[in-house]
């Protein structure tokens, strides 16, 4: 005799804004392997039970970035969150929090977008440079620097573990600050002073007090509140060195 | 597109806040050993210790001076940044108002401080 199929209970928050006035939960029972990550729970929803259910996903191996959800409310990547770690228990799954919610569980991007943009993530060399020059040589120490800065997937989980961005969404917040450290400190970089502009405005990292959460969700060890403080103690430097430095430093 | 940036004044109050959690990590937890049980309690400490006048020769001096002014105002300074953002974290955003009275008690305290470690004389 074979063994009585297991199903799981999995909750999601749906929100169709054309027609729900406000975001409500739907309970699914899902078919139950071992094997299965939350991920594959919402696939199979959407392809067996409401087609209706949107999510965004892609590389279905934690580096792709885009299927960030609240899972039992903690954020988490769903496709390398286990069903049998909650097993028995139902699951809840929600949107990331502290974002808009564009449709169920996909969250509108567009400010998180903007801050990247903001923190120009890309080298501006010190001084032009042709490639007849060849290409950069860069010591491991030099590279050890901002590496672990560099591994940032986009994902978003800190920014939903991140009380402060939740309480100030214009706080430019965890990864952007992690990526914008990861070109400061790059040995090819020059463009520091400009982006010491941001770390230093009213939307940089003074607005964190240290909580650390976005370091602990964080699926790919970025260390986001690492680089957070490091540039609270650069800012502070900046803040008061700027009277003693002959150019006036900045405004 | 870029937006107009305000530098933020943080980094002044940031490291008075830093400041006073360092002084407060290294001599807090002895002060209060000194003043809340060693003193009161009788224990190790001889008992003319916090005596009028050892404490009056002691803020009379400059040292003594610096020391007292620095862990009152630290402290406070310390303490007022603390509430302030946890003010902030529980939901209460009163922005310029929690501002003044949180730091604005800290100023209070350190003038009243300094005022009064000055009025000893030396
Ligand atoms: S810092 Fe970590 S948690 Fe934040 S977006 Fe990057 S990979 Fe995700
Ligand atoms: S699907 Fe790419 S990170 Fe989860």
């Amino acid at each position: 005799m074979a063994e009585q199929p297991k199903t799981i209970e999995i909750e999601v928050l749906r929100y169709h804004p054309e027609k729900d006035k406000t975001p409500h939960t739907q309970v699914f029972e899902v078919p139950f392997t071992d094997d299965m990550s939350v991920l594959q729970g919402v696939q199979y929803i959407k392809d067996y039970l409401d087609g209706s259910l949107s999510f965004r996903w892609s590389c279905r191996m934690a580096i792709c970035g885009s299927c960030g959800m609240m899972i039992n409310g903690i954020p988490s990547l769903s496709c390398q969150t286990f069903l049998r770690d909650y097993y028995p228990a139902r699951v809840r799954v929600e949107a990331l929090a502290h974002f808009p919610i564009e449709r169920d569980l996909v969250i509108g991007m567009e400010g998180f977008i903007e801050k990247l943009e903001s923190i120009q993530p890309y080298i501006i060399p010190k001084e032009p440079r042709t490639p007849a020059q060849g290409e950069y040589l860069q010591t491991p120490e030099q590279l050890a620097k901002y590496e672990q800065f560099s591994s940032c997937i986009n994902c978003l989980l800190c920014y939903a573990a991140c009380p402060q961005f939740g309480l100030n969404p214009g706080f430019i917040g965890p990864a952007a600050t992690a990526l914008l450290h990861r070109y400061n400190v790059d040995s090819r970089d020059g463009a520091q002073a400009e982006r010491m502009e941001l770390i230093n405005s009213e939307e940089g990292v003074f607005n964190c007090t240290a909580v650390g959460y976005c370091s602990e969700v964080c699926p790919k060890h970025v260390d986001p509140a690492n680089a957070v403080n490091q540039n609270k103690t650069n800012s502070a430097a900046d803040y008061f060195l700027r009277f003693l430095s002959p150019k006036g430093g900045a405004k | 597109m870029k937006r107009p940036l305000k530098r933020s004044n943080a980094p002044i109050f940031w490291a008075l806040f830093g400041a006073g959690g360092m002084l407060s990590a290294l001599f807090g937890p002895m002060l209060v050993f000194i003043t809340g049980l060693a003193i009161p309690l009788g224990l190790l400490l001889p008992a003319d210790t916090l005596s009028y006048s050892r404490v009056l020769a002691f803020v009379q001096h400059w040292i003594g001076k610096g020391f007292v002014f620095a862990v009152i105002a630290l402290f406070l300074w310390h303490a007022a940044h603390r509430i302030f953002h946890s003010l902030h974290d529980i939901g209460i955003h009163a922005g310029v108002g929690a501002k003044l009275l949180c730091y604005g008690l800290a100023l209070v305290g350190t003038v009243i401080a300094g005022y009064t470690l000055l009025a000893i004389g030396f």
